[in-house]
């Protein structure tokens, strides 16, 4: 037998939704009304519903990132009212329930909005910037084979804690789209030290930095100013002292990659 | 090597020299302003102060040198970054939202524009005196009986002047509010930062903005009031 739960009272709200169609083509906000609203749909729920009378209707449905629906994946983007991933902390737009909002409310939603993340088309952005900045250097070393023994590499509570809340970061974007320089600091920041933390990541820390930070640079991003906006919007509620962490390790880095001496034989083989 | 190239190619690296660049002027502010309070003692003591920064001879101008050095870097990087953020997002969002960017932290280019502007003012007025030429004259004897230049009236007369003084009022003020986000700021751009101990350095840097600010502001005031008058 299933309890009955009191009947949840339907609102209405107006979607404001940036449609383009194209990179190329401009694009502008259109108006969408929404009724029978219930507190417990999801957002992106009321987008499928709100999609569904579009294609009913025979218009271009909204286009807009999801894949998990459960907060773990950083598919879904998407600002919504001039805040990334919405209203609440800590969490990604997939998590954001109707109850967060009144009836009669105008919701805004917009693409996440950035130099590096060029617009494909409505909500959708393109984020392979971030893909290029992991290649450069998000990664370990490791030996293939048979499973290792296990801690045979001894990492402290407090380290692998520390570790694990960079390694949080779902590489969604919201960071940067929080910006007010549309700078990927908070990501590349997260990147770099959960891996620099782990002794697993030693051997390529100092060509990591460097390379991830060249490659965001590259990238078109902005730079940091210590607003911590970025930090305000992360659904994994990643923290700014990651970013003067990077700070610390780019400069050491850059000193040692200058420095230090190589050997003579660098490079060739035995 | 050119690890200095490398600072000024890198987002990171050009965020070092603006806050290693912002140290040193923090750094020089602050020793300004203590000099400047010996307007508050009689005239002997800022005119000797004065005498004895002037008879530096090459250290002076090395000093000056360095202190220009840093100003044209901050402004430099200052105007490189801001162009380099603007263009990272094209297109502004519908909505403008913000979590919690301070102002202070918003307005850093605006605030920075009046202080450049008062200070290439208050060299060509106090540095170089294009003005008042004779405010170059040696005509203040120590103790000793050394003739030197008379800083307690140049600066009783040149604040005398309310519109220079409003001036001088509303840059020290925005300077203020720029080294409120600034002085934070630089601690976390240097990597050194964290949230354990965040909360007492912007105690620390409130109190010392509103100090910097005040104690300078204190300066015109007493002269406009008549509290500090000329001795001659």
């Amino acid at each position: 037998m299933v309890a009955s739960t009191p009947a949840k009272k339907l609102f209405s709200v107006t979607l404001r939704v940036w449609r383009q169609a194209s990179p190329a083509q401009p694009g502008k906000f259109v108006d969408y009304p929404a009724h029978n609203v219930s507190p417990d749909m999801s957002f992106l729920e009321l987008l499928d519903v709100v999609n569904d009378g579009l294609t009913v209707s025979n218009e271009e449905p909204i286009a807009f990132a999801h894949d998990c629906r459960e907060g773990i994946c950083g598919t879904c983007s998407c600002s919504i009212n001039g805040k990334p991933h919405g209203p609440g902390k800590g969490v990604a737009t997939c998590q954001v329930y109707m109850r967060s909002f009144q009836a009669g409310d105008v919701i805004v939603v917009e693409p996440f909005r950035a130099t590096a993340f060029p617009i494909i088309k409505d909500l959708v952005v393109e984020r392979s910037a971030f893909d290029k900045i992991q290649q450069a250097g998000g990664f370990i070393s490791a030996r293939t084979g048979a499973a290792p023994d296990a801690n045979s590499i001894l990492v402290s509570k407090a380290v692998a804690d520390l570790a694990m809340d960079a390694a949080a970061c779902i590489g969604c974007g919201a960071c940067v789209a929080a910006c007010k320089n549309a700078s990927a600091m908070l990501f590349v920041a997260a990147k770099v030290s959960h891996l620099g933390l782990m002794p697993q990541g030693q051997p390529e820390r100092d060509r990591r930095v460097l390379a991830m930070v060249q490659t965001m640079d590259e990238a078109g991003f902005g730079n940091c100013t210590n607003q911590y906006e970025c930090s305000a919007v992360c659904p994994k509620t990643i923290t700014h002292d990651f970013i003067a962490r990077l700070n610390r390790d780019y400069v050491g880095a850059l000193f040692r990659s200058k420095l230090q001496p190589v050997s003579a034989s660098a490079g060739g083989g035995a | 090597m050119n690890i200095l190239g490398s600072l000024f190619n890198s987002s990171i690296g050009k965020k070092i020299l603006m806050a290693l660049t912002g140290l040193v002027l923090v750094g020089f502010v602050t020793g300004h302003l203590l000099g400047n309070l010996q307007i508050f003692l009689p005239p002997q003591k800022i005119n000797a102060y004065g005498h004895m920064l002037e008879s530096l001879g090459i250290g002076l101008w090395l000093a000056r040198f360095f202190l220009l050095a840093c100003v044209v870097v901050h402004v430099w990087l200052a105007i490189q970054l801001t162009r380099e953020n603007i263009a990272a997002r094209p297109m502004n969002y519908g909505v403008n939202h913000t979590n919690r960017a301070s102002l202070a932290s918003r307005v850093m280019a605006r605030t920075g524009l009046v202080v450049l502007a008062f200070l290439i003012y208050h060299l060509l007025d106090f540095t170089f005196r294009v003005q008042h030429p004779e405010w170059s004259r040696h005509s203040f004897a120590l103790a000793d009986g050394t003739l030197v230049r008379d800083v307690h009236t140049m600066m009783v007369q040149g604040f005398s002047r309310p519109g220079v003084a409003f001036f001088y009022i509303l840059a020290v003020g925005l300077l203020s509010y720029h080294l409120a986000h600034g002085v934070v700021s630089l601690v976390q751009t240097l990597g050194f930062k964290n949230e354990r101990w965040t909360r007492g350095l912007e105690c620390f840097a409130r109190v010392y903005c509103w100090g910097y600010f005040l104690l300078n502001a204190a300066i015109p005031l007493a002269i406009l009031g008549g509290w500090v008058k000329a001795h001659v």
